[in-house]
């Protein structure tokens, strides 16, 4: 009997590990659908940027409640996994609490797992009432309706479940080990769980075993669950904040990039002989599709975890427009997501002939003030702004899409070297009324 | 006041055999818009008073490019960098300073890529130098306990991470300066940037300068300084907008030296 349930539990694991494996392989060919970028350079800089943007949190506190409540959420995540790999090594071995040995560290490190677990649950609460009770703006906006905030829901509801599991099996095992049954050696500190043993003293041990294990099974089932579901989910940031954070601009958030496709043109025009005559015509300008974009755009959508915090710093969705950072971002991992199942069903050179100007309107790309707002806002450096700019770049180059406005502006700047329409023997005209 | 001030051009310069230290970098905005004028005059006065050996192109300066950039159109912004790049490079420039936030982020972050590497500087950091090394000094308390409000320009800002500046040539002048809830990395835009100036904002439900110039007279200041002439311009109808002129100035950080120093 013992040892079925270890086979089972290794079958288990085995089928979530496989599953989990085949669509992390699946994610990361859509990141790779996008453009190679030269993004490896002076690597001390990212190194200390991911430790503390991504490790040490530091600007989720800039909004302190959510800030600290977080922080709770992810201490919890990173300490408890230690309690997993525990629960890892007893389904595998049949052994309880291997990790024992460490005697008094043990003790406290179980008893200070279940003060975690019961500040993630408040946490969890208050993430809750955050969003359906205080109502906060960000989280009803038009591009949360539907799986998005049932998504953030099932994530916060999954975290309880699994933090109750892992308190009421400690809490039946406390009760076993008082007993004095077989194989549940006394050790750990219950805290926390101390305070739930009251409904389960009056059962005998026979029948507290099978509490135990059921509370045992669905805590690392819960598990396991959730690392299939992560993947899915806007909860994948919590894998991709790391690489994100590595990955994200060093240079100046003002610079944006020149293409050198359109210098060469330049060059030819102005002075061949800075020019490479044998450099191709540049084939495209500007995105059309998620495939325009350099592969940590894409990155940066599986990343998000549509909290806003950029769609609520922007200066044209505060103001009513249509233009949403976060639905940019949300929009280009659906886009993603699409072009790679399609790939899936008829072969990697398979272009479905969508594009993600289907789901980003020209009326969203224009409102934007290239301000850096949402760049700033974002706790992990996502950049929403590069998308937003490189799409607006394909609606005037390629398609020549623009406000009659912006024509006559480039017009001017083109005959008159200003945006007006004054004339450039004019320019210094006000140095004669000084 | 009356002083008729000669503003050099590099040309003029070169013709004499003569070199400028810095050359000022007006901008489009500077050169032609009325109200961006004042700010160019106000720099100008400073640097002539103060004894800053600078000249201008005049008319042999270009729109940097930026606006059409940031409209998308990235083959006229590369023609207008290549030919300012040009001009630049002909007369040895190695040090500019300008009064917009665009050119000088164009300038120094987007022209090196392209053959144009130059110091450059925004005018409210060499007003900040000024006053460091001593030479531009103000009598009795010009603005003492005045209360100004600060508005951070997006390409200053967030763009370049110059914040400290600005608020320091306040402090040296005495002002109480009294910030925005949204200042520094967090400061909102005016509504200007990405080429917003040169077309109608799209359709919302509030004009983004008015919603800032509203955040701008909660802090009950009477002046809301600026260091951009867009922002100047945004923060202005935002004033006229709210009924609030006469009571509530915006005013460049160049210009408030000027009116401290009675230039």
């Amino acid at each position: 009997m013992q040892y079925l349930e270890q086979l089972l539990f290794i079958i288990v694991l085995g089928v979530a590990i496989y599953f989990f494996v085949q669509k992390i392989k699946k994610i990361r060919r859509n990141i790779f659908l996008g453009k190679e970028e030269k993004v490896s350079d002076n690597k001390p800089e990212r190194w200390k940027t991911m430790a503390r943007v991504a490790l040490g949190q530091s600007k989720m506190v800039v909004r302190p409640v959510a800030g600290i409540m977080h922080i709770i959420i992810y201490i919890g995540f990173v300490l408890i996994n230690i309690e997993v790999l525990e629960i890892m090594i007893d389904g595998v071995f049949g052994t309880h609490r291997a990790l024992s040995f460490l005697g008094p560290v043990y003790d406290a490190a179980i008893g200070f797992f279940e003060i975690l677990a019961a500040l993630v649950f408040i946490a969890c609460v208050v993430f809750l009432g955050r969003r359906f009770i205080a109502k906060i703006p960000r989280f009803h906006s038009p591009e949360m309706k539907g799986w998005a905030t049932a998504d953030a829901t099932y994530i916060l509801v999954i975290e309880m479940i699994l933090m109750v599991a892992l308190l009421k099996m400690n809490a039946v095992d406390q009760v076993l080990q008082a007993k004095g049954a077989d194989h549940y050696i006394a050790a750990g500190s219950f805290p926390v769980s101390h305070f739930l043993t009251g409904f389960f003293t009056n059962f005998e041990i026979p029948t507290l075993i099978v509490f135990e294990r059921v509370f045992w099974w669905f805590h690392i089932l819960g598990i396991l669950f959730f690392l299939n579901y992560v993947p899915y989910s806007k909860h994948l940031h919590i894998f991709l904040a790391f690489p994100n954070t590595w990955y994200s601009r060093l240079q100046p958030a003002g610079e944006f990039a020149n293409m050198p496709e359109i210098t060469n043109e330049v060059n030819l025009m102005l002075d061949p002989s800075k020019a490479d005559p044998d450099m191709p015509p540049p084939e495209k300008f500007g995105a059309n599709d998620v495939t325009d974009l350099g592969w940590t755009s894409i990155m940066g959508a599986y990343a998000c975890t549509e909290c806003g915090r950029c769609t609520s710093s922007c200066p044209a969705n505060i103001t009513g427009k249509k233009l949403s950072p976060r639905k940019v971002m949300m929009d280009t991992r659906d886009r993603a997501e699409e072009l790679g199942k399609a790939k899936d069903e008829h072969g990697a050179d398979y272009h479905d002939g969508k594009s993600l100007h289907d789901l980003i309107s020209q009326e969203e790309l224009l409102a934007c003030t290239t301000c850096n707002a949402c760049v700033e806002a974002c706790p992990i450096n996502i950049n929403p702004l590069e998308i937003i700019y490189q799409m607006r770049q394909y609606q005037t180059l390629e398609k020549s899409v623009m406000p009659t406005e912006w024509a006559m502006m480039n017009s001017n700047i083109e005959n008159n070297q200003a945006p007006w329409q004054f004339s450039p023997s004019d320019r210094a005209n006000w140095t004669k009324e000084i | 006041m009356s002083k008729q001030i000669h503003v050099p051009t590099v040309a003029e310069l070169v013709a004499k055999g003569e070199k400028a230290d810095v050359l000022f970098w007006v901008g489009c905005a500077g050169s032609f818009d009325e109200r961006a004028q004042k700010i160019t005059k106000a720099f100008v006065k400073i640097l002539d008073n103060v004894g800053v050996n600078y000249a201008i192109l005049g008319a042999e300066e270009s729109c940097t490019g930026d606006p059409a950039k940031r409209a998308g159109n990235e083959f006229l912004f590369q023609m207008q960098a290549m030919a300012n790049i040009a001009t630049l490079n002909a007369y040895e420039i190695t040090k500019i300073v300008t009064t917009c936030p665009h050119c000088f982020n164009t300038i120094k972050n987007e022209y090196p890529s392209l053959g144009g590497t130059y110091e450059v500087i925004h005018h409210t950091q060499l007003l900040q130098e000024l006053i460091d090394e001593g030479k531009l000094t103000f009598g009795a308390d010009p603005f003492k306990g005045k209360k100004i409000t600060y508005h951070d320009s997006c390409y200053l800002g967030r763009a370049n991470g110059v914040y400290d500046a600005p608020r320091r040539i306040l402090e040296a002048m005495d002002a109480e300066l009294v910030e925005m809830k949204r200042c520094r990395k967090n400061g909102l835009c005016c509504g200007a940037g990405g080429a917003q100036m040169f077309k109608d904002a799209e359709k919302g439900n509030k004009e983004i300068n008015i919603e800032r110039t509203e955040e701008a007279i909660e802090t009950g200041a009477s002046i809301i300084s600026a260091n951009c002439p867009f922002c100047t311009t945004m923060m202005g109808d935002g004033i006229k907008h709210a009924n609030k002129e006469g009571e509530v100035e915006v005013l460049d950080l160049a210009e408030l030296v000027a009116q401290a120093k009675d230039l």
